[in-house]
């Protein structure tokens, strides 16, 4: 690695900044809030506003997992929008109880119902009331005002409100809570099976590893089966600790931040682990925890990834990369690909969140000069900035596909939507083993590249 | 004859059957509502179909297939025209979602012509806005647009908040085309809360196209019996398709709402002498307002299925009624027919006496009915996700519909003929002479209802819940619907055809496109993946799952 000092700095007047958002990189909130209810077992997300969202949110998340997918809206009227949501409400929960029995309805808010400042809150409060006696399902509700943050923090938002309404104190247990993030099902799959091999009870949430990537059925299911079961999230409160992944989350109020403060379970951050250096630093939390050392198996795991790094390393060296996406998953994407000796020349996200550049940085080796780091990005701004500085690959999800269509470079798909190709819920991004089908995808889309644009047809490379 | 009346006794009797059933699970409040949009089929001589309730509010947590006004005015009216630069004024979800996901095509006329379609812009209000007002950010992403593309015109969305915070999106419109008088600009009141679907947004869309733009051209390019096609939207490359057999019959596609389509078309879209329509729902009051406006008759075609291809052909050379045009059109059907006979036999062969169901958009259940009858399959249930009683039972009941609330929200305009430019295309007597003598239909349709048999089962707005009693108890070999009911039905076994995106592929309008739909569900009627979901150890059916809240 060379040792230069850091000169990182965000792009000054490279593209004239604009009011309008043209192609945007974000979702809305309500929709990173579904995903985690989907991920909680036996759970029906409902959108509180018109049924519009609900159907487009529904359709974003199908179109990627290639499952199926229930949202409930509480289908406001333009009466319902200047009355309030009151009885929508109440209608849309007796109907959700009554077709599918959940164990729990997650509430999720509008920029509608928000804007016309509906309480939702008391409106659960009275429901209760009302039914006082009858068994219900468990109400979540999360508040999701896409004018005051993008998916990303509805995710959060609907994590940490799940955490508020169910989760108890209690006798110590040996638990660990994990919070892993909007990451692919393969991943959960991927942490739960490390945190089995090291022996873990746990709980993880949300979990939608089967919810939204689940088997074909012999028998119709109302609700996809799995998910986080609302007993275990009940006693979350009594656990250890939570691991939460996302570097930004630290200073945030978070799920973990909450049982911390509220029952004092230790909240662990940690970076996700996409890349060697911060999967060491996974590994390293779980064996100091668990008081074991890593299982062999990953140890392999490692050692294969190492000997990739160095077969492919003259592929990959100094070639330059632009990523974008949520801001945590840029962080771990910048730091493997840094690792790897790719530049991540432009690491962008469509959220406005001030520390970005300090998150991103911190995961980055010293060394690298003018590396663009910026929040509040959409894809022109993106594609303008690119053209001026120069990049030959680009990681991130399928809308992407814009920057490689204009720029013919390569787009090695990873993240969230993905709804270009099959299998994107399948995409393993983190340990060990995720950041090997990266590299290996990442060298062989610079090999392809080089092999289609050459005029000789090597087949041997 | 018999036969065929003891056949439509036992289909009444498996529909009553499977309608019951249905009913049975709901609490009495939305049976009774369900009741009246749920029909048995029953067509007596005079093809009168049976009352049928439609167009009516989803009830709130019920999964509905719907999705809102913004989304039929942006995404499926306006959003297959490529140089209408689009500015959805809201938060940022609801443009996100939009962008290019019905996957229309264009093809603009010169290598670097304009196409705004893959081009998202938002306001993308934040809180401040919200409670500050939302105008001042949008006059600044107009001039921003402006400023980059020079547009001949620009289209505002609003979205659920616009409404409620008090922005005024026309009163901007009107203030910013003052100031860049060369651009063409109007506001779409388009809030996703209006109307109870997506067919809210098709009339304000109509309203304000018709209104802003239609008529703001005068000159037009020539050409030989010149007409237009309403309620075409280019879903897998239809329009290419459609285009191609216009051409090849000497006549001139002026212009298309909105496949393919570009502003001066329709802003010149008043210069013909006829409009045909092929989504009834969607496009009816445009054609309407054109006719009343400036003399321009309409009637019904499809160009989905093979025959209803030919048939549409010859309706639209019998209103021309050159007999040189005639002839050509024959000439053209009999070179493409041959090739889809071809196929059509082939396909047939394996498909014959399957069966399908179709749920889906306000025409598309109905037309695609035709496709699956030329291959021998037969369609056992359908209806639409957002159509109102005349596209079931035909625009005779017009009449009749009960006007509610959220009906009464959209704006009706009144229309008169224009003073200098009404100019009717045939006198009354050549009207009533075609309609006689070619039942030509002006200003008619009759709606899915009367083309299909007695005894199909009938839905309007289908949820899961029922689409779950279909699947159980008729056991269809195909289901056509949209994305978000794909993977339920298709974990079910039963292959899902998606008929608003096409699963990607396509055309399926016209000759080529009707060879294409039958390779397609010979394709999925016929896959072997299907039989691998019973694994081998799975064949006592006593292991069966269980439900998610009783584990
Ligand atoms: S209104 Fe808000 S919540 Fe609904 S789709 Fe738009 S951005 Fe998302
Ligand atoms: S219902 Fe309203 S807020 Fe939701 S997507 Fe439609 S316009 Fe946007």
């Amino acid at each position: 690695m060379q040792t230069q000092s850091v000169k990182l700095h965000t792009v000054k007047k490279t593209a004239p900044s604009f009011v309008s958002t043209r192609n945007a990189c974000k979702l809305c909130a309500p929709l990173g809030a579904s995903l985690v209810f989907r991920g909680i077992e036996g759970c029906v997300p409902l959108i509180h506003g018109s049924q519009g969202c609900a159907t487009y949110i529904r359709r974003y998340v199908i179109s990627h997992f290639k499952e199926p997918i229930d949202i409930a809206s509480s289908n406001f009227s333009e009466a319902t929008a200047i009355f309030g949501g009151a009885d929508n409400l109440r209608i849309a929960l007796d109907n959700l109880t009554r077709q599918y029995r959940p164990a729990a309805i997650g509430i999720a808010s509008t920029c509608l119902s928000e804007t016309i400042g509906d309480d939702v809150r008391s409106y659960i409060e009275q429901y209760k009331a009302a039914n006082k006696g009858v068994e219900i399902p468990a109400l979540i509700y999360a508040s999701t005002p896409s004018y005051r943050g993008t998916h990303m923090d509805g995710y959060h938002e609907a994590v940490r409100a799940t955490v508020i309404s169910l989760a108890a104190g209690g006798p110590r247990s040996r638990r660990l809570n994990i919070v892993p993030g909007f990451l692919s099902a393969a991943d959960l799959r991927h942490i739960k099976e490390i945190l089995d091999d090291f022996h873990f009870s746990y709980t993880m949430l949300p979990d939608y590893s089967e919810t939204l990537d689940g088997e074909s059925w012999s028998d119709y299911q109302k609700l996809s089966p799995g998910g986080t079961p609302v007993a275990s999230i009940r006693s979350m409160g009594q656990s250890v600790a939570t691991i939460q992944l996302g570097g930004s989350l630290a200073s945030m109020d978070t799920a973990a931040s909450y049982l911390q403060e509220t029952f004092g379970v230790k909240a662990v951050t940690l970076g996700i682990p996409i890349g060697i250096g911060e999967t060491d630093r996974f590994f390293g939390a779980l064996e100091e925890m668990s008081g074991r050392a890593m299982p062999d198996k990953y140890k392999k795991e490692r050692g294969r990834l190492v000997d990739a790094y160095i077969d492919g390393h003259k592929v990959v060296s100094g070639k330059r990369a632009v990523i974008y996406g949520e801001a945590d998953f840029v962080a771990s994407m910048a730091s493997f690909l840094d690792e790897i000796g790719i530049v991540p020349a432009l690491c962008a996200t469509g959220a406005s969140i001030k520390k970005f550049k300090e998150i991103v940085s911190s995961g980055l080796s010293e060394g690298h000069k003018d590396i663009i780091i910026r929040d509040d990005a959409d894809f022109e701004d993106m594609l303008e900035i690119c053209r001026s500085i120069g990049v030959d690959i680009i990681i991130g999800n399928s809308k992407g596909y814009y920057l490689a269509k204009n720029l013919s470079i390569p787009l090695v798909r990873a993240g969230f939507p993905i709804h270009d190709r099959i299998g994107g819920q399948r995409i393993l991004h983190v340990g060990y083993a995720g950041t090997q089908q990266l590299f290996d995808r990442i060298v062989n889309a610079l090999i392809e590249h080089k092999q289609s644009s050459s005029a000789i047809g090597y087949s041997y490379i | 004859m018999s036969t065929n009346s003891n056949i439509a006794q036992d289909d009444t009797a498996v529909a009553q059957e499977v309608r019951e059933l249905i009913l049975k699970k709901y609490p009495a409040k939305v049976a009774r509502k369900r009741a009246k949009q749920i029909i048995v089929n029953q067509i007596e001589d005079n093809d009168q179909a049976p009352e049928i309730m439609a167009n009516t509010r989803t009830i709130p947590g019920i999964l509905t297939m719907r999705g809102c006004a913004y989304a039929g005015c942006k995404g499926v009216v306006l959003g297959p025209t490529r140089d209408i630069l689009q500015i959805t004024h809201g938060p940022i979800g609801c443009g996100f979602y939009s962008w290019l996901t019905r996957r229309n095509q264009t093809r603009p006329k010169t290598a670097d012509g304009t196409n705004f379609m893959p081009y998202a812009m938002s306001t993308d209000m934040q809180e401040e806005e919200i409670i500050f007002g939302g105008e001042k950010k949008l006059k600044k992403a107009i001039e921003e647009a402006i400023s980059l593309f020079h547009p001949k015109a620009i289209g505002i969305f609003s979205t659920c908040p616009v409404g409620l915070i008090g922005d005024d999106v026309h009163a901007v419109a009107r203030e910013m085309e003052e100031k860049y008088p060369e651009v063409n600009i109007f506001g779409f009141s388009c809030e996703g809360y209006k109307g109870v679907s997506q067919s809210a947004g098709h009339h304000i869309a109509n309203n304000k196209v018709f209104s802003k733009v239609v008529g703001q051209i005068e000159q037009h390019v020539e050409g030989e019996y010149r007409f237009n096609i309403l309620g075409e939207y280019n879903i897998g490359g239809d329009a290419f398709e459609i285009e191609r057999i216009i051409e090849r019959c000497g006549m001139t596609l002026h212009s298309t709402f909105s496949g393919n389509s570009e502003y001066e078309e329709f802003a010149s879209a008043h210069t013909v002498d006829l409009n045909v329509v092929m989504c009834h729902r969607s496009i009816n009051y445009m054609a309407d307002m054109m006719e009343k406006r400036y003399g321009i008759p309409w009637f019904k075609i499809s160009f989905i299925g093979a025959e209803a291809t030919a048939k549409s052909l010859r309706k639209i050379a019998a209103y021309f009624g050159a007999p040189e045009l005639m002839e050509k059109v024959e000439k053209v059907i009999a070179e493409e027919i041959y090739h889809v006979e071809a196929v059509r036999q082939e396909v047939k062969a394996r498909c014959e006496g399957k069966t399908a169901m179709l749920f889906v958009g306000g025409s598309r259940a109905h037309h695609y009915q035709d496709l699956f009858t030329e291959i021998g399959m037969k369609t056992v249930s359908a209806g639409y996700e957002f159509a109102h009683r005349d596209d079931y039972e035909g625009r005779k009941v017009i009449p009749n519909i009960v006007v509610d609330a959220d009906t009464r929200n959209i704006e009706e305009l009144t229309v008169e003929a224009d003073p200098t430019r009404y100019r009717p295309r045939k006198t009354a007597g050549e009207l009533q002479q075609l309609e006689q003598r070619e039942h030509m239909g002006f200003n008619e349709y009759l709606g899915m209802m009367a083309e299909m048999k007695s005894g199909d089962l009938i839905i309007d707005d289908l949820n899961h819940h029922e689409a779950e009693v279909l699947m159980e108890k008729y056991k269809p070999d195909i289901f056509c619907a949209g994305i978000k009911e794909k993977y339920v039905i298709q974990k079910g076994g039963v292959p899902l055809k998606q008929l608003h995106s096409y699963d990607y592929s396509g055309p399926y309008a016209g000759f080529r496109g009707a060879i294409n739909f039958y390779r397609e569900i010979d394709r999925m009627v016929n896959s072997n993946v299907f039989r691998f979901i019973k694994a081998p150890w799975q064949k006592n059916p006593e292991l069966s799952g269980s439900y998610a809240w009783n584990r």
